[in-house]
């Protein structure tokens, strides 16, 4: 077994015990690179099945190419596919791109809010209908209390202390300094009514890992993440106002791996093209502790 | 691709150990660019004094405090693998994110302040590393700058704590004098120390070796789940697990623990992927069996022919204790084992044992951050090995409430089976509590046909038996005495026989919608007529082939029939001079020349289980 190989039995051993302990789980997907190897290990994990629901926030200011990426994804491999929003922010033209708040006041909106709303059912849930393409409302409305997430460690310093399954309380909050100790592959798989549990089974994986495993196994990824022909693509996906992307000309998985290990991106921050992070003083752990992803 | 491995840094609080692991990253250039320059512009416009540590102290919060509350990951590589070096925290608050972090290691960096000498968590943390299986520890002897880069100072630690790592069976593997704050023997050799001509941090990184592959042992695959997603026309239902040890192929007997059934694994199945030679420790593995037997998660993929794990309720553990209450006698708690989990009790604590210093005293609780040796009572059985012959499987957790509280490695058992099948499953009354769940209000015809004397009675005799004795409603509609009743009027005419088929099908459909298992025995020779019997029962129907030669059922002859059938006595006698019609697709053969019994009856009740669980999961 090489490392990547590792990694991936590591992934979905941790998906299976998922998938055993939570009756109502879900799994995040940013349409980004990492939920979307997520998104492909859990084919792995049940055979080309996915049994839970992927739950994506819509902000509505996402890159339009990625909307389209993930409905034409759900439909091709038959997902159980819900998106959640804030519909009040949005209404009421609360964002930032609005001029009525800062950055990370919008994200806490947009993303945290929704996201809060969504996994404890109390906003709409919109299902894909897959015979006709459609959003209808999700008849379940229970609370979701296993959340798989694609977070990593190498990400930046709050997710490196992160736990494969990560206890959040009432509030959504994570207790950091009294988490649970994690051991010899057995996780915390028992929760007090009301709180959830958020399952990380990319903690391990490396940036440069994820993109050898695309690479390696053909994971169909969104083209944002590819220079189209003007020398500029994405290194980390958001909406449309705060990502901007980066000077690079790789095209493809391969040329990306060998930009991470030799180019000009192997000292530059992954999100450093993120603004919302630098505004939240240089970490996103405000964001974080609050429930943002 | 290259190889990876975990390393965790230990040690007392403030012995430096971030240091270490900041001013590696640092000489071994494996910072961002600009990363080391922005912590100490930090340092700077706070005005305080910039340290290695402050590198991976990256939460707010930690800076104030200045210590490490939990794990950091980084991650570097040298041109021999990637490491993930894992920073456990030294204060005794923390001793659960300490485990953490280290119980993920393949190796240990343990940090002595050389100024301040071996400490009460120097010990604990040694004493930790051994319960926790790490077996490779470097001990580096850290601020050799502040005792004036003394070898009698590194001497003596180094005999003192050696002292101690011996008795509890850890032989480390080096002692480094280094400075993380100068940069002394942490990835360049010291000039201030002549004296010490050994590796330095990074070379001794390099030095550790890769953890031994389990592949050698037994196999072990404890069962994380039996899918059947039915999407897509799928029909495979798949045992899925984790190989933690030894390999698994297509062919192999395969026995499952603690309920002692067999079946023979007949196809790996992989997504998206070629179908592999073998599953091998370390993999995520799932594989379809040739016999359909009910198995759930919590049982172990064990390979017929290897030593097998003990199975019993009763066991001998050393137990480390994280909880915020106390582990206490009486109190109930949950123990989980690979992916079993069962509710336990602990029976004794035999003694208590203090790791800093190895002295034990004799009560009947564990405290927070203490070690113990106990007694622990299952409510059901588990399949374990003992500590040192299997990791993976002897090793278990404590859950207290909704929180794991401890862990611990099993050291013996106490009332240990002699592994055999027909014990197990015999003392459990051949059902368990939880196919008993599934059976129960499902309804059912199995629908056993075979040659007169293949043994078809007999099995569904005993396996009523069972059936009854669990509390499970079962029935046997035999089909000689149908014909003295309801099929009196039928005789042995193509036609008579196709009716009598039809009646008792329609009579079991009755039995089944009551909610019994009914277990028709009927030779019913004719393909088509057992196709009419599914066509009236419908989805909860099961098509058991009781198989046998003719010679073998006539040399049974339990009836005297086929001596009557030979002499002429008898007329169209299946088998004889009327033909028996192999099932060409039975839900499942029980072959009664080469199997037992009692093995065809476990099989079977395996067969209904699996049918219940099917029916339980389309409601």
């Amino acid at each position: 077994m090489d490392h990547l190989d590792e990694l991936e039995s590591k992934s979905v051993h941790i998906l299976r015990e998922a998938y055993a302990a939570f009756e109502n789980l879900c799994m995040l997907w940013s349409i980004g690179k990492d939920s979307t190897v997520l998104l492909w290990l859990a084919r792995k994990a049940f055979y080309g099945h996915i049994p839970f629901p992927l739950v994506h926030i819509d902000t509505h200011y996402k890159i339009p190419e990625m909307i389209e990426y993930r409905d034409r994804l759900a439909k091709e491999y038959g997902l159980y596919m819900i998106y959640g929003e804030n519909k009040e922010a949005l209404d009421n033209k609360q964002t930032y791109p609005d001029g009525a708040v800062s950055r990370v006041e919008c994200c806490r909106k947009l993303k945290t809010e929704a996201l809060t709303n969504t996994l404890n059912g109390t906003w709409p849930r919109y299902r894909m209908n897959l015979e006709t393409g459609e959003y209808e409302i999700d008849k379940n409305t229970a609370m979701y209390t296993g959340v798989i997430v694609g977070a990593r460690a190498d990400e930046e310093g709050s997710r490196s202390k992160e736990r494969y399954f990560s206890p959040r309380d009432k509030n959504n909050d994570w207790d950091l300094d009294d988490q649970p100790p994690e051991f010899w592959n057995q996780f915390k798989t028992d929760f007090a009514p009301k709180t959830h549990v958020r399952i990380h089974p990319l903690l391990d994986w490396t940036e440069l890992n994820v993109w050898e495993y695309i690479e390696r196994e053909k994971i169909p990824t969104v083209s944002l993440y590819y220079n189209q022909g003007d020398g500029t693509r994405y290194r980390s996906l958001g909406c449309a106002p705060c990502t901007k992307p980066i000077k690079s000309n790789s095209r493809t998985p391969a040329e990306i791996i060998e930009e991470l290990k030799t180019g000009a991106l192997s000292n530059i921050a992954e999100r450093s093209g993120r603004a919302q992070d630098a505004e939240d003083g240089g970490g996103l752990e405000t964001l974080r502790r609050d429930g943002y992803m | 691709m290259q190889e990876s491995m975990n390393i965790v840094t230990v040690g007392h609080v403030d012995h430096g150990k971030s240091t270490v692991i900041g001013r590696l990253l640092a000489d071994a250039d494996a910072l961002p660019d600009g990363k080391l320059e922005m912590v100490r512009e930090n340092c700077r416009r706070n005005s305080k004094p910039f340290e290695y540590a402050f590198l991976l102290d990256a939460l707010k919060k930690e800076q104030a405090q200045g210590i490490t509350i939990d794990t950091a990951r980084c991650f570097f590589g040298t041109e021999k693998r990637q490491y993930i070096l894992i920073d456990a925290p030294g204060h005794i608050e923390f001793l659960k994110n300490m485990v953490t972090g280290a119980s993920r290691a393949e190796a240990a960096l343990l940090v002595i302040d050389a100024a301040r000498g071996v400490e009460e968590n120097t010990r604990r943390h040694g004493y930790f590393l051994a319960m926790l299986g790490i077996r490779q520890v470097a001990v580096l002897v850290n601020k050799m700058d502040l005792v004036g880069y003394s070898e009698t100072v590194f001497e003596d630690i180094k005999r003192e704590y050696a002292d101690f790592l011996g008795k509890i069976d850890i032989k480390p593997e080096i002692f480094i004098p280094v400075s993380g704050s100068c940069g002394d023997n942490i990835a360049r050799r010291s000039e201030n120390m002549p004296w010490y001509q050994g590796r330095t941090v990074l070379e001794q990184l390099d030095a550790f070796h890769a953890k031994p592959s389990a592949e050698n042992l037994p196999l072990r695959m404890p069962v994380q789940g039996v899918y059947k997603f039915t999407g897509g026309g799928d029909s495979r239902r798949i045992i899925a697990g984790t190989v933690e040890s030894g390999f698994v192929s297509a062919g192999d007997e395969v026995v499952l623990l603690p309920s002692g059934k067999k079946t023979t694994v007949k196809t790996l199945e992989v997504f998206n992927a070629p179908t592999p030679e073998r599953f091998s420790a370390g993999q995520a593995a799932g594989f379809t069996m040739e016999r359909q037997i009910f198995t759930e998660r919590g049982e172990i993929v064990c390979k017929a022919g290897e030593k097998l794990p003990q199975v019993g309720v009763r066991l001998r553990a050393n137990v480390f204790w994280l909880g915020k209450d106390p582990l206490t006698r009486g109190k109930t708690y949950h123990l989980k084992s690979g992916t079993a989990k069962v509710e336990m009790r602990i029976e004794t604590v035999e003694k208590v044992v203090n790791a800093s210093d190895l002295s034990y005293l004799t009560r009947q609780h564990v405290e927070k951050n203490e070690v113990a040796e106990c007694i622990i009572t299952l409510d059901k059985p588990i399949a374990f090995d003992l500590a040192g012959e299997n990791d993976a499987t002897s090793r278990f957790v404590i859950v207290d409430n909704y929180e794991i509280a401890g862990g611990g490695i099993i050291t013996e058992a106490m009332e240990s089976y002699d592994y055999d099948t027909r014990n197990i499953r015999w003392s459990a009354g051949g059902i368990t509590k939880e196919e008993r769940r599934k059976l129960l209000g499902r309804g059912m015809v199995v629908w056993m046909t075979g040659l007169s004397g293949s043994g078809k009675t007999t099995i569904a005799q005993e396996a009523e038996k069972m059936l009854i004795k669990a509390g499970v409603p079962a029935y046997i509609l035999d089909g000689d005495k149908l014909r003295k009743g309801l099929n009196s009027d039928l005789g042995f005419s193509e036609d008579d026989r196709r009716e009598n088929i039809r009646r008792t099908a329609e009579a079991a459909k009755l039995f089944a919608d009551m909610g019994a298992v009914t277990i028709v025995t009927l030779i019913s020779p004719f393909e088509e007529s057992r196709r009419q019997a599914r066509e009236i029962i419908g989805g909860a129907f099961s098509e058991v082939y009781v198989k046998a030669s003719v010679e073998t059922c006539a040399s049974r002859d339990p009836k005297n029939l086929y001596k009557k059938a030979y002499a002429g006595e008898i007329k169209n006698f299946t088998g004889i001079d009327s033909p028996y019609e192999i099932p060409e697709n039975p839900d499942i053969v029980l072959d009664t020349e080469k199997w037992s019994e009692i093995e065809c009856v476990e099989l079977l009740l395996g067969e209904i289980a699996v049918k219940a669980e099917t029916l339980y999961e389309d409601e």
